[in-house]
Parts: structure tokens; C-alpha cells; sequence
């Protein structure tokens, strides 16, 4: 594959599509979106085959000098890899949870949604800072199109609010971005990513680059636009923007403010890690007294970002590697509680809790396909969310305990209203007589839920497979902020070991009980003394 | 050994995928025939491994399955490992499991979803099995939180009724409390071990025993603050005091659930974690101390709600809970073996009694408040023996160096144990469970008495009545009402039969065949389990293979106890039976009598010293309160407000603003423009 443009060629395949989607009927339009897609599918398929796991860093570079210095050059590593992957697995299903819920302006639809894939692809791709920039903010664009025409009734609202909040933490960036640009005299990522930039000056390009990944995130208290956004996007729309569009942040935090700004990101650690905290406990909260389903798995996500945020900043290999787990597990597992909730909507067209109940009834596919994304969400073993929570979590804890035992809390508060949803929806008496007709899912559903079904457990028993391309590159940037690294608050300090076990009793046969009853008081007291 | 201990793991979960996935095609006699089936055979190859390690021609062996994590220096694989310790789970769960399948064939009869049924019982029994084998903590917890699923789904299994839904999130909810602290025990495990394979752990515990660290800010002890962690994840799964509630509710689910899952083995996963890094607990005495007192306090709380409750499977719930704070108090004052040889004799007696309850149940169409029996020893009387047999055992009748039934060899040696150890928590864990064992004789003859002897009852029940007038054969009965409020009557009333036909022209009948063959076979493991296997679990090091940490002095001198000490259990035993006897056979007017002198610790013990109630007030309620304040006023009376859509406003205002300017009249562009240079001329000149 070595000079084949792989990566130009899975740009313009969705470029050619959507082209043509404006052209077409609406049937045809489908059929196109889906090949296209499917095409980038087995191109993305091809790329992880032919990844050198070990090899260069980054791999399937290309370059083209454009002008005054910017670059069109692309090229990935372990970590776009996979983000590229989860991009391209997942846009065929969106395609696919459109097939009959999108009935106007099929073309147009379906052409935003094979632009949003190109520019997907490109911002993991991207290997100059401003070509990066680009397509980062331009796929803010077909999103608002896509909530704005074929949301929800109050869709103008919120995809005023999701483009104005994005795009108001981006222009800081861009400043940021044209005088790193100045300063070092490239705006090749790869050169920049070996640039030392000064201490003082770093903590204000952390502050502009975490302007725009934070909102991106989203992390609290800049989140309000996404439960909105959720509320008011069809289907698919939410697929993409919980299972893709959400992760822009944590790639920037990964490629960027860490990387490039280790003393700035130690700096901060308190910032991100107190945020996480307050993001897990309250929005956990908050989802717990939703009525409305997609409000509620927008708030989930909200404390499920707040993991990856702080994993991230835990400066060991673990931490980050989970945070880049838990990105790709809650792109799977939210996605396809959204596309649940697609299946159910289609059906109902009402996203209100209380509409639904027993559907394990009528529905009992459906009920266990939802059952195992529930699980997922909550972290069961076994599913890809909680390799995620417990690798990033175990980071965290080296950092810093208490943080990790208010993160913690949420797996508590996560069984707690995904369970209560669950219980809701599918569990209980058919009360409603229309709920109750619903016949259960179709083919077109199973094929949209059963890969996503698969990729869950598979990311949870063999996680290998993905934590192994990013080993390399994830050790590279945990070398990179070594010398900045915090010291954990563990401060472990080692003793004279104990002679005995705690439970110790002296004596070869019966030298009396009173006596070892004294003793074992007195080592008793011994140790409580030692733990003040 | 290698091969077979992967059909033993792997067996049921091929057979709950293939009941689960394919029932709709495969029809329900074979989903039950294959599932069933591989029980039996996990069985029937898991005894083999524990005679070979009771006969000690076996070594402790971990046969890797797959690579599961390897992030940075954190690595963790699927493997199963079997020594002495795993070996005596294989035993148990397999055996009760296998039973409680074939049991489930007449239980659950009627059942239209009984696929569904018997795929989680195969996919549970998959988990625990998981669990015990565990070689690392990570696959402990993936068993853990595999067995917890389970429990969810079948305490759950009839899902239209709310009261069982509420159970089952109950369950699930209140354990993941005790998980959030195992995970903090995994995470500081690490940190301070720098893995998380357990004989990596045991092998490095000791020299870590003088090491301090810093948690949440408190400077502690390291061993001391690991142990403790992992012990709150123990607390949760097996209902230890303070994390118990859910116990009682997951009752809800159907009665062979709560032998298999609620008494005999999931429950017992914290006793048996305890045991398995009962090394690593060693070096850490504050937190053994904390065992002991949960343990011993476990114990006698539980047993004091036994004694009030007039649900059949409650009374035997809190039992379970009661003999689980037994074990956990025999682990905390290091006699691993003792508390591994009860939950051993458990297994069998408390399996078998909560099976003889379903075959009651059964036979009384599914009325389950013991107001309502009564006189039910002649009619059923296989049930009736098998149920006198976990009697025998769970209260622990025998006598000295003769014989004993199971639990009689078992709870003695606890009592012993706590005794011969002597340290101030162990005194108190020794006196509370020889009053516990008091209430438990107390608990158990009263559930006898009410249920078997007497006159009939029966015809106040509605669930009688229903059968009487409706016959058998409506398949919503299966979901009988929720007993959640059976003991709101406020006097301890049993109904009088003495002026009428407490029958009702009701007519109990035995349990089918496949229902009483498990009863008998459980029986003769209530009998026989403590005479037979007493000597290797508590007397033989060599058993354990150093599986559980053996503390070989406190053996000794345990066995030098005084004869008062080896007594206790009987007389409290003895007590307790004739306090039963008086009450209900001899003078049954003497417990409402009793009930009214003692009017508010009768109604603490009633309420279940009114834990839910206190636990809805500081959590569940506050939670949700929480939840609408933070929506309503932080995200969007206070967030929104003054961020985007303040931001929306001050742009709306501004606009307002520009528009005057825009007004169209020169003399005002010409006067503001004026105004503008000789503000300009003016700074330039300054």
C-alpha cells in the first residue's frame, strides 16, 4: 500500500457521493449514501490491516505544498487509526437508521451526512495545524444542517445554541494556532508535537485550545448545547454526534494540549480533574429525573466524557489509554443507545419515558439488544465500557484518589438511571395500548444494532486488538509529558514489616487463652497506634 | 484436569447462549434439556477435581485461556485457576445449580418464558464460575459484576410486576456500592503492588505490612485501607450489615433463584473473596477486626428480623444473612477453613430449605405468608422431612464426638474459633453468635411449627381461595402478589381455626418427582456434609494447600476450648427450640402476648429495624431532589441563563441599541459625527 493515497481516495469517496446524492431521486440517494459509505468502510478495514503496528509513527503520510507554507498533508497514527475506524463503522448505520425515518430532502441528507464523514476523516487525518483547523470547524456546518432541517420542533433553537457555543470557543483556538505557527515557523503537526514552547506562553495556548475542547467535550459547565442538540437531531444525527463528533475534544486534548503544552496540561490538572468531578456527580444526577430518553443518554454522556477528560490528564499510559478506550466504547455504546431509541421513536414518534413500558412483552429482540447497551453504559465486565472506565480509572487513582472515588461514584449513579430507564421503557405492565402494538425490530434494525452489538464485546474481552495499535504512539506522548508529570497522592512510604500475621496466636498448644487474648489486643492496638 | 475444568466454565455458557439466543427455535423442552444437561456434566466433572484434592493427589493449576488487558504496566489475563479453595466452590455451585435446574423443570412449569428462565440460571452459574477461578482480581470482578447481572435478571424474571423490578435495581444499586469500593481495593492494589494478579498480591502483602499511604487525604495504614476496600465490596455482595437490604427484597424472584443465587452461592462470593486473599488480609489487623465486628454484628441483627417475619422465603433470607455474618466473623479471626467449611454445610442445608419453601409454596398455590399453613405434615410429607433435615442442620443438632447434622459441625467450630481467638471483637462476635444461634433454633422451629404442625389455616388465604374457586391453570398466578407488606399487621396474630374448616376444601399436593429428587439429595448433604468432610476443612493443612492462609496455633487452640464454650451452640440451640415449642404448639396465644409487652422492639425487629426507610430519607429521595435542582436551576436557570442564552439577549439588546442610530436623519449623523472628531482631536492632542 506503501504511496497509495489511501487516505485522499476515503475523502473523496464520500466527496463523489454526496456530489452525486444532490443529483439523484430520493431512493437512489439512499443507495448511493450507503455504498459510499460501506466503500469507506472496507477502505478503513484495509487501513488497519495494513497499519504497522510498531512501525513509523505516522503512516500513509501524503503531502502536497499549497501555499505560504500550508500544507495538504495527511497521515495517521495508532490513535487516529481508530478514530478513523470508529468514524467509518459508524456511518453506514447512520445511513441505514435513516433508510425510512428521513423522508424529505432525502438527497440533501444524505450528502450532508457523506460531507460529515469526509470532514470526519479529516480532522484524524490531518497533519497540518491549519488544514486540521479546517476541517474541525467546518464539521460544524453539515451537523447544523442536519439538527437545523431535519431536527425536532424546537430545532432552530438548538442548533443556534450547538453552533454558537462551538464555534465561540474555536476562534480563541485559531489565534492560539496562528501564533503557534509564528512562533515555531511550521504548522506541521509532527514538527510542532517536537516543538518546547515556553512555560509561560503555554499556559495561555492550553487556556485558548482548551476553550474549544472543552465545549467540544462536552465539559461542564459548557455542556447545556448537547442535551439540546441530542433532543432535537434525528437518529442518525445523534449517532454521529455522540459517537464521533464529541470526540474532536478528547483527539484535540490527546494530539494537542498534552503533547504540546506538558507543563501547561500539569499546570491544570486541578482544573480538569475538579471539573470532571462536579461533570460526573451532576449530570449523573441530572439524568436521573429525565422524562425524555435522548436527554437522558445526553446527560450520561456528559459524565462519561468527564472520565475521559480526567484519564487524559492523569499523565500515565493507563489513564490515557482508557480515556482513548472509553472514546471509542461510548462512541459504540451511546451511539447505539440512540439508535434504541431511534427504533422506538420510529414507532411512536414520542421520546417520553412514560409513553413506553413492557415492551420486553412485544419487543423481546429489541428488549435484549437494549438490555446489553444498557449494561455497556453502566460498565458491566465483559462489555467494551468497562475495560474503559477500569483501565482510565486505575490511571486516575495513581494521580489521585480522591478524584477517582468521586468519579467512581458514578458507576453507582449510572446503574442507577440507566436501569430506572430500562425499567421503564421495557420492564412493567403494557399500559399503553399503542406501545404495546409495536412489532418487534425489523431486518434493517438488526443489521444496524448486531455490529455495533459485536464491536462492544469484542472491545470487551480482546481489547487488544485496539489497545495494540495505540500502544506505541500513547507510550510516545506519555514520554512527552514525563518531565512534567505530577507526583500522585498516594505517597506511599514503606515500613518495618509486621512479625506476625494479624491473627497470630504464639504458642505450640495451650499456653493458655487469656494470654494470647492479651497478646493479640496488644498488636491490635499496636497497629491502630502506628496508622496515626 | 485442563480440559476439564474448561467444559466445567464454559459448559453453561454455551448452553445459556444457546437457550437465550435460540428459544424461539429450538422450543422449550430442549432449551431446558440442554441447559440442564450441561449442569450435570459440569458436576459430574467437578467432583472428581475436589476428591482428587481431598484425597491430596492434585496441585493447584491455572490454565490460561485468552490475553485480556495490557495497558502500560497493567496486565490482566482470562484465565481459570483451580486449587483446593476453587476446588470446593466448583463442588458447590455445580451441585446446587445442577439440583435447582432440575428442580426448576416443576417449578416452573407453568411458565411461559421458561427459556428465558433456564438461560440465566446457566448464564449465572457461567459467572460464579468465572469468579472462583479467578487468577487475577479484575476476572473476580468480572464474575462479580456477571453474577450481579444475573441476580438482576432473575430476581427481575417477572418483569410486569413493579415490586419485583424494584428489587431487582435494588439489588443491582446497593451492590454497586460495595463495588465501588472493591474497584478503589483493585486501583490501590495496583498502585501499591503494581499488578493485580492474586498470588503476585499474597506473595508481596507481607513486606508491604509496615507501609503507610495517603487516601482521600487520610494517612492510613496500606494493608489496612486495601483490605478494607475490598471488604465493602464483600459487604455488598453478601449482604453484611449495612449494605443487606437488598437481600430480603430479591425474594422477589422465583424461589429456585434464591437457593441457587441467594443462599447457596452468589451470596457467599464475599466470604469466599475474604478466603481467597485471606493472606493479604492477614497483614492487615485493623481490617480483620472490622470482619470480625460486621461479621458478629451481621449475625445477630439479621437473626432478630428472622424471628418476626411471616413470609416463608424472608425468614429464611434473613437467616442466610445471618449465618453469612458467621462465616465472614470465622474469616476475621483467621480461621479461613472453619468459615469455608460453613459456607460448604450452608450451601447444602439452606439450598435445601429454600427448595422445600418452593415445594410449600408449591403445594399452596403459591401463598407464601405462614399465617396462612399450617398442618402441612401429613399431607406433604416428603417436603416435610427434607425440610426437617435443613432444620436439623441449620440449627445445628448433635451431639459431642457422635454424631451431628451438618450445621452442627460447622457453626460449632466457628463459635469455637471466635472463642479460642479471644481479642476483644472476636469475644463479641462469639457472644453474638451464640445468641444468634438462640434466634436462629427460634426462627427455624417456628417456620416449622407454623408451616407443618397445627391445624389448617389455609382458608383465610386469597391465593387458596383463588385456587379453590378457580382451579389451577391461569398462568398469571405464577406472579403472586408482592409480600412486601405481609408484616403490616400490627399484633402478632396467627388466625384462629378454631370455630371453622381451616381447609377450605383445599387439598396440597406433593411436589412432582423432579422437584423432590433434589430435596433428597440435598437432605442427605445436610446430614452427612459436617460428619463426613469436618476433619479436612478444619483440621488438615494439607487439604488447603496453603489455598487459604491456615493458622495452625489457633487450631489448637480451638480444640482446647472448655466444654462449656463446645456446649454453647447446643444449649442455645435447645433454648431456642423449646421457646419455639412453647410458643407455637404449646400456647399459641403467648407470641401476640409477647409481641404486645415488647410493643417497640417488637415493631424495630418487624420493620427490619427500619434500614429502607432510613435509606430512602438520607439517598434515594435527596438523589432525585438533587437530580431537579441541578437541572432546573444550575443547568438551566443559571447556566443557560447567562450563557448562551444571555449571550443571545446582550446581542438582541445591542441590536436594540444600534438600531436608534440608524435613524436616517443627517443633522443627528452629522451631530454624532462631529461629536466623534473633537473626541479624536481631543486624544491626539492630549
Amino acid at each position: 500500500m506503501e504511496g497509495f493515497p489511501i487516505l485522499s481516495l476515503m475523502l473523496l469517496v464520500p466527496l463523489v457521493g454526496a456530489v452525486l446524492c444532490m443529483f439523484v431521486n430520493a431512493s437512489t440517494a439512499r443507495w448511493v449514501a450507503l455504498i459510499a459509505t460501506l466503500i469507506d468502510l472496507v477502505l478503513g478495514i484495509s487501513l488497519w490491516l495494513n497499519f504497522d503496528i510498531g512501525g513509523a509513527q505516522w503512516q500513509f503520510t501524503e503531502r502536497a505544498n499549497l501555499f505560504a507554507g500550508f500544507e495538504y498533508a495527511l497521515g495517521i497514527d495508532g490513535i487516529a487509526l481508530m478514530l478513523i475506524m470508529l468514524s467509518v463503522f459508524l456511518m453506514p448505520i447512520c445511513i441505514l437508521a435513516s433508510w425510512t425515518s428521513v423522508t424529505k430532502r432525502v438527497g440533501e441528507y444524505m450528502a450532508a451526512f457523506l460531507v460529515m464523514e469526509l470532514l470526519m476523516i479529516g480532522v484524524f487525518a490531518a497533519q497540518d495545524i491549519l488544514l486540521f483547523y479546517i476541517f474541525f470547524e467546518a464539521g460544524l456546518i453539515p451537523m447544523y444542517l442536519i439538527i437545523g432541517i431535519w431536527g425536532g420542533d424546537d430545532r432552530i433553537y438548538a442548533s443556534f445554541k450547538f453552533f454558537l457555543y462551538t464555534l465561540l470557543g474555536s476562534v480563541v483556538m485559531l489565534i492560539a494556532m496562528l501564533w503557534m505557527i509564528q512562533e515555531a515557523g511550521t504548522s506541521s503537526i509532527p514538527v510542532l508535537l517536537q516543538y518546547d514552547f515556553p512555560p509561560e506562553a503555554q499556559t495561555w495556548l492550553w487556556l485558548a485550545f482548551f476553550a474549544s475542547f472543552a465545549v467540544k467535550m462536552p465539559m461542564w459547565p459548557v455542556h447545556t448545547w448537547l442535551p439540546a442538540a441530542h433532543v432535537q437531531a434525528p437518529t442518525a444525527g445523534s449517532v454521529i454526534l455522540a459517537g464521533v463528533l464529541l470526540k474532536l475534544g478528547g483527539y484535540g486534548f490527546i494530539r494537542f494540549s498534552l503533547p504540546m503544552f506538558p507543563e501547561a496540561s500539569a499546570q491544570f490538572v486541578w482544573l480538569v480533574f475538579g471539573l470532571s468531578m462536579i461533570a460526573v456527580v451532576v449530570t449523573s444526577l441530572i439524568a436521573l429525573v429525565q422524562h425524555d430518553m435522548k436527554k437522558l443518554i445526553a446527560y450520561s454522556s456528559v459524565a462519561h466524557m468527564a472520565i475521559v477528560t480526567a484519564g487524559l490528564f492523569a499523565f500515565n499510559s493507563q489513564g490515557i489509554e482508557g480515556a482513548m478506550v472509553m472514546m471509542l466504547s461510548h462512541g459504540l455504546v451511546s451511539g447505539a443507545l440512540f439508535l434504541c431509541v431511534g427504533v422506538i421513536y420510529d414507532r411512536l414518534h414520542t421520546r417520553e419515558i412514560a409513553r413506553y413500558g413492557g415492551l420486553a412483552t412485544n419487543m423481546p429482540r429489541y428488549a435484549l439488544f437494549f438490555l446489553l447497551f444498557t449494561m455497556a453504559s453502566i460498565g458491566l465486565p465483559g462489555t467494551s465500557g468497562f475495560v474503559a472506565e477500569f483501565i482510565s480509572l486505575a490511571g486516575i487513582y495513581q494521580m489521585s484518589s480522591t478524584t477517582t472515588f468521586v468519579l467512581t461514584t458514578g458507576i453507582i449513579l449510572g446503574a442507577g438511571y440507566m436501569l430506572y430507564l430500562y425499567r421503564r421503557v421495557v420492564f412493567g405492565e403494557q399500559k399503553n395500548a399503542d406501545a404495546a402494538a409495536m412489532p418487534d425490530m425489523n431486518a434493517r434494525e438488526w443489521l444496524m444494532l448486531a455490529p455495533v452489538a459485536a464491536a462492544v464485546l469484542w472491545m470487551g474481552v480482546y481489547p487488544e486488538s485496539f489497545l495494540a495499535p495505540m500502544r506505541s504512539d500513547i507510550a510516545a506522548i506519555e514520554a512527552r509529558i514525563a518531565r512534567a508529570t505530577p507526583a500522585g497522592d498516594a505517597q506511599l512510604e514503606a515500613g518495618a514489616p509486621r512479625d506476625h500475621a494479624a491473627n497470630y496466636m504464639a504458642g505450640e498448644h495451650g499456653s493458655g487463652h487469656g494470654a494470647e487474648g492479651e497478646h493479640g489486643a496488644a498488636e491490635e492496638g499496636g497497629s491502630e497506634g502506628a496508622e496515626h | 484436569m485442563q480440559s476439564s475444568i474448561l467444559l466445567i466454565v464454559f459448559l453453561p455458557l454455551a448452553a445459556a447462549i444457546v437457550a437465550g439466543l435460540f428459544s424461539g427455535s429450538i422450543g422449550k423442552v430442549p432449551a431446558k434439556l440442554i441447559t440442564t444437561g450441561a449442569l450435570f456434566a459440569s458436576c459430574a466433572l467437578s467432583w472428581p477435581i475436589f476428591l482428587a484434592f481431598l484425597g491430596g493427589n492434585a496441585e493447584a493449576q491455572v490454565v490460561p485461556v485468552l490475553q485480556w488487558v495490557q495497558s502500560g504496566d497493567l496486565s490482566f489475563d482470562w484465565a481459570l485457576r483451580v486449587d483446593t479453595l476453587t476446588a470446593v466452590m466448583l463442588v458447590v455451585i455445580t451441585s446446587v445449580s445442577a439440583l435447582v435446574h432440575l428442580y426448576s423443570w416443576g417449578y416452573m412449569d407453568e411458565d411461559p418464558s421458561q427459556q428465558r428462565f433456564f438461560a440465566y440460571l446457566s448464564l449465572f452459574t457461567f459467572a460464579m464460575l468465572m469468579l472462583v477461578t479467578a487468577d487475577n482480581l479484575v476476572q473476580m470482578f468480572f464474575g462479580w459484576e456477571g453474577v450481579g447481572l444475573a441476580s438482576y435478571l432473575l430476581i427481575g424474571f417477572w418483569y410486569k410486576k413493579p415490586s419485583a423490578n424494584a428489587a431487582a435495581i435494588k439489588a443491582f444499586v446497593v451492590n454497586r456500592v460495595g463495588d465501588l469500593g472493591f474497584m478503589l481495593g483493585i486501583f490501590g492494589t495496583f498502585l501499591v503492588f503494581g499488578t493485580v494478579s492474586i498470588p503476585a498480591i499474597l506473595e508481596q502483602a507481607p513486606a508491604m505490612s509496615g507501609s503507610s499511604i495517603t487516601f482521600m487525604g487520610m494517612r492510613l495504614m496500606t494493608m489496612d485501607i486495601l483490605c478494607l476496600l475490598l471488604f465493602v465490596g464483600a459487604m455488598g455482595k453478601s449482604a453484611q450489615l449495612g449494605l443487606h437490604t437488598w437481600l430480603p427484597d430479591a425474594m422477589e424472584g422465583p424461589t429456585p433463584v434464591s437457593a441457587l443465587i441467594h443462599a447457596a452461592t452468589m451470596v457467599t462470593a464475599g466470604v469466599f473473596m475474604v478466603c481467597r486473599l485471606s493472606p493479604m488480609f492477614e497483614t492487615a489487623p485493623v481490617a480483620l477486626t472490622v470482619v470480625t465486628v460486621i461479621g458478629g454484628a451481621t449475625c445477630l441483627f439479621a437473626a432478630t428480623i428472622g424471628t418476626t417475619q411471616w413470609d416463608i422465603k424472608r425468614v429464611i433470607a434473613y437467616s442466610t444473612c445471618s449465618q453469612l455474618g458467621y462465616m465472614f466473623f470465622a474469616a476475621g479471626v483467621g480461621a479461613y477453613g472453619v468459615a469455608m467449611f460453613h459456607l460448604f454445610t450452608h450451601a447444602f442445608f439452606k439450598a435445601l430449605l429454600f427448595l422445600g419453601a418452593g415445594a410449600v409454596i408449591h403445594a399452596m398455590h403459591h401463598e407464601q405468608d405462614m399465617r396462612y399453613y399450617g398442618a402441612l405434615r401429613k399431607r406433604i410429607p416428603i417436603t416435610f422431612w427434607a425440610m426437617m433435615a435443613g432444620t436439623l442442620a441449620i440449627t445445628g443438632v448433635g451431639i459431642i464426638d457422635v454424631f451431628g447434622f451438618a450445621g452442627f459441625y460447622s457453626k460449632d467450630a466457628i463459635l469455637e474459633a471466635a472463642y479460642a481467638r479471644g481479642t476483644g471483637a472476636a469475644n463479641f462476635a462469639f457472644w453474638a453468635g451464640a445468641i444468634a444461634a438462640l434466634l436462629t433454633s427460634f426462627y427455624s422451629w417456628r417456620l416449622m411449627f407454623l408451616t407443618f404442625w397445627g391445624k389448617p389455616r389455609w382458608a383465610d388465604s386469597e391465593h387458596i381461595q383463588h385456587a379453590v374457586h378457580h382451579g389451577h391453570d391461569e398462568p398469571e398466578d405464577h406472579n403472586p402478589a408482592a409480600q412486601e407488606d405481609s408484616g403490616e399487621a400490627v399484633a402478632h396474630h396467627v388466625p384462629s381455626t378454631e370455630e371453622k374448616d381451616g381447609t377450605a376444601g383445599y387439598h396440597p399436593h406433593e411436589a412432582p418427582w423432579v422437584m423432590l429428587i433434589p430435596l433428597v439429595v440435598l437432605s442427605l448433604g445436610a446430614v452427612f456434609a459436617g460428619f463426613v468432610f469436618y476433619e479436612p476443612f478444619v483440621d488438615a493443612e494439607g487439604f488447603w494447600q496453603g489455598s487459604v492462609f491456615f493458622n495452625e496455633n489457633l487450631v489448637h487452640t480451638m480444640h482446647g476450648v472448655p466444654l462449656w464454650v463446645k456446649l454453647t451452640a447446643t444449649i442455645a440451640m435447645l433454648l431456642g427450640l423449646a421457646i419455639a415449642w412453647l410458643s407455637y404448639i404449646r400456647n399459641p396465644k403467648l407470641p401476640e402476648a409477647a409481641a404486645e409487652q415488647l410493643g417497640p422492639i417488637y415493631r424495630f425487629f418487624l420493620n427490619k429495624w427500619y434500614f429502607d426507610e432510613l435509606y430512602n430519607f438520607l439517598f434515594v429521595k435527596p438523589a432525585f431532589w438533587l437530580g431537579r435542582v441541578f437541572w432546573k436551576v444550575l443547568d438551566i436557570g443559571i447556566i443557560d441563563r447567562f450563557g448562551p442564552d444571555g449571550a443571545a439577549w446582550v446581542v438582541r439588546q445591542g441590536s436594540v441599541g444600534a438600531k436608534r442610530f440608524q435613524s436616517g436623519m443627517l443633522n443627528t449623523y452629522a451631530l454624532i459625527m462631529l461629536l466623534g472628531l473633537v473626541a479624536a482631536i481631543t486624544w491626539v492632542l492630549l
